[in-house]
């Protein structure tokens, strides 16, 4: 081989080595928080594996996901806690080792056997949690109006709230509004909440996503969003310290997401180490603080590792009072569930 | 083996790749749609079968209806206002701006293209907003009291569908307009033909096929779009793409997800059929 020869060669097996390679790879089903590098890189730093992370919307969405996907391509799944059961059902995850999880070190709440946990087998854990209640900016409104929900819909303010486009937890917030427990939306109660949805929406400029409500309430374009909370409102402290939240007195939202292994996996170690990872300490604080939005980790442990500026923001000091003036999502059969949702595409046509 | 036969293998070897791909990626998904179409739920499960039921609720369930309205009137005013728009500056760079100078007048109006389609649309909702460029303007130069509710309305919507099709329009226009003889013009003016008659008699029916092009596109691209009305509308009326969105993202109710998007397809061939007599797709 000529000199001339080597050159193109030699470059070409310097780039090869330059650039890092992965004996592994792990594919992640995920929410947004879970694609911030800061939470991932540590994670394939120890283990020499490249995550791979799709993000998706929607338990529906994550399903269907998996079923137009071959055994195998999927290694861990982030779902909301309420749906565990029904990827469960599906078939969907794959048991996990309880004793492999330092649910003792959870905040008690935040453990959710009737979530995690079926046929006494346990099928993922609870990782992040927060709550859908009220944001605003406190220059704008009275920070007391925000503590009663039966302001919004008074005129003081109308034209001046966002509405969270998720149609589960604001409905959940119309119900407690109206003095009803989320767990006691079904087929029959439902038709109450119709009437007050329409109000809260005539009352209302916008119903938008995370992205588009954040960005109406950074902007003053809204000065209130119903079904928000710190997960909205965190990460944009640094900018705007005049926005804030809090759970009025009629109650708020607990939401939680949890973490499994996908059924079908060809790696289960690997795997249960990523779920490991996430609800360790250090893994808690960094997903609590991910880029895409802020929320409470299930591990108690994580306000060791969280510095005092994060966890004034996330409120954690309040948690055990907002603990127990929240109430989990509502969690409906099929039929509510299209109900629920008609109801809300009606409400979104009004 | 005779000539003529080996030019028929010669012919269809060469359109082979084409209906491949074709058939894989459009006809059988499509076949594949309209299957699910006719299928059903039951609870969180889809049932096949032949029930064609979701296309009775598509157009007697009124939000569906109304999403469907919606839809068309969004674009039809668009398109309306995207040609009234890019005729004008189609034909001010074909016969206004200097030949030499044409290329860059093209480069500046299709510029927007290059950025990301969301990342526009969310500019525009900070354009739009309370303190928005245009808002703050308004209420510097004292033409407005209060700010104007622009952006989440179909205001933005439209506005945001406009900025992008007036390009598309533009070019369609113009790739006409630079093809017609200037000696039509001077005929007709030579045979006494004032300018609005130049323009109403031979300047538009010789470019109405780039017209119509521009404006089919416009439909069909307009139709179709989730993004833009999800979010510069701020939810305050759907369109049928967001109902489908929702359908699939939310409900997985795949069956009703796709009947939609047969009808929505139905709309697109309808408006093609309509316009096909106009439709030149080699001026685009």
């Amino acid at each position: 081989m000529t000199p001339r020869q080597m050159l193109p060669a030699t470059a070409f097996g310097l780039i090869v080595m330059a650039v890092p390679s992965f004996a592994q790879e792990l594919n992640a089903l995920v929410w947004c928080d879970h694609t911030d590098p800061a939470l991932v890189a540590p994670f394939e730093e120890k283990f020499g594996v490249k995550v791979n992370v799709k993000e998706y919307e929607g338990t529906a969405a994550g399903l269907a996901i998996l079923d137009q996907s071959q055994p195998g391509d999927w290694d861990v799944m982030v779902i909301d806690a309420v749906d565990v059961g029904r990827a469960v059902e599906a078939g969907r995850l794959a048991e996990i080792p309880a004793d492999a999880l330092p649910t003792g070190d959870f905040f008690p709440e935040l453990v959710m056997p009737e979530n995690n946990v079926v046929g006494g087998k346990t099928y993922a854990v609870t990782e992040k949690f927060g709550y859908n209640t009220i944001s605003y900016d406190k220059t704008k409104v009275d920070p007391a109006d925000m503590e009663d929900m039966a302001v919004l819909t008074g005129g003081k303010y109308d034209g001046r709230i966002g509405i969270y486009d998720y149609y589960l937890p604001v409905l959940g917030l119309v119900a407690l509004g109206q003095g009803m427990k989320t767990a006691d939306i079904n087929a029959d109660t439902l038709p109450k909440l119709k009437e007050p949805l329409m109000a809260l929406r005539k009352a209302s400029k916008q119903v938008s996503d995370v992205v588009s409500s954040q960005t109406a309430l950074a902007t003053g374009e809204v000065d209130i969003v119903v079904g928000g909370g710190e997960w909205l409102t965190a990460v944009l402290a640094a900018d705007n310290p005049n926005l804030d939240w809090t759970i009025p007195k009629q109650g708020g939202l607990r939401w939680a997401q949890s973490i499994g292994v996908v059924a079908g996996t060809t790696q289960p170690d690997l795997a249960l180490e990523f779920v490991k990872y996430i609800v360790s300490p250090e893994g808690q604080a960094r997903l609590a603080t991910a880029s895409c939005y802020w929320g409470m980790p299930a591990n108690a442990k994580a306000g060791d590792v969280l510095t005092p500026e994060q966890k004034t923001v996330l409120r954690w000091d309040q948690q055990p009072e907002f603990l127990k003036r929240s109430q989990l999502y509502p969690i409906p059969d099929a039929a509510t569930d299209t109900a629920m949702q008609d109801m809300w595409t009606e409400m979104l046509n009004q | 083996m005779t000539l003529e036969r080996q030019e028929r293998r010669l012919g269809w070897g060469l359109v082979a790749p084409a209906l491949v791909w074709t058939g894989a990626f459009f006809a059988l998904p499509f076949l594949a749609m309209v299957a699910l179409s006719f299928a059903h739920m039951e609870g969180r499960t889809v049932v096949r079968g032949f029930d064609a039921g979701n296309y009775v609720r598509a157009f007697t369930d009124w939000t569906m209806v109304k999403a469907l309205v919606n839809s068309l009137e969004i674009t039809l005013i668009v398109t309306a206002v995207s040609v009234l728009l890019a005729y004008p500056l189609a034909a001010i760079i074909a016969f206004r701006v200097p030949a030499r100078w044409q290329r860059l007048a093209l480069l500046m109006a299709v510029l927007p293209f290059w950025t990301s389609y969301v990342v526009r649309s969310y500019a525009w909702l900070l354009v739009l907003g309370q303190k928005g460029v245009v808002n703050t303007t308004l209420l510097a130069l004292g033409l407005i009291a209060e700010p104007l509710q622009m952006a989440s309305t179909r205001f933005a919507t439209v506005t945001g569908f406009v900025h992008f099709f007036v390009m598309l329009l533009t070019l369609t226009i113009y790739a006409n307009l630079i093809q017609l003889s200037p000696n039509y013009l001077r005929a007709a003016a030579d045979l006494g033909a004032g300018r609005w008659q130049v323009f109403r008699h031979v300047v538009l029916p010789l470019t109405l096929p780039g017209v119509v092009t521009g404006a089919f596109l416009t439909f069909v691209l307009c139709i179709g779009d989730y993004i833009t009305p999800q979010i510069l509308g701020g939810n305050t009326e759907l369109t049928l793409p967001q109902l489908i969105m929702l359908q699939m993202g939310r409900s997985g109710n795949f069956p009703l997800a796709s009947a939609l998007s047969v009808v929505l397809m139905g709309i697109v061939t309808l408006a093609y059929l309509a316009s096909a007599r106009w439709v030149r797709l080699d001026r685009v």
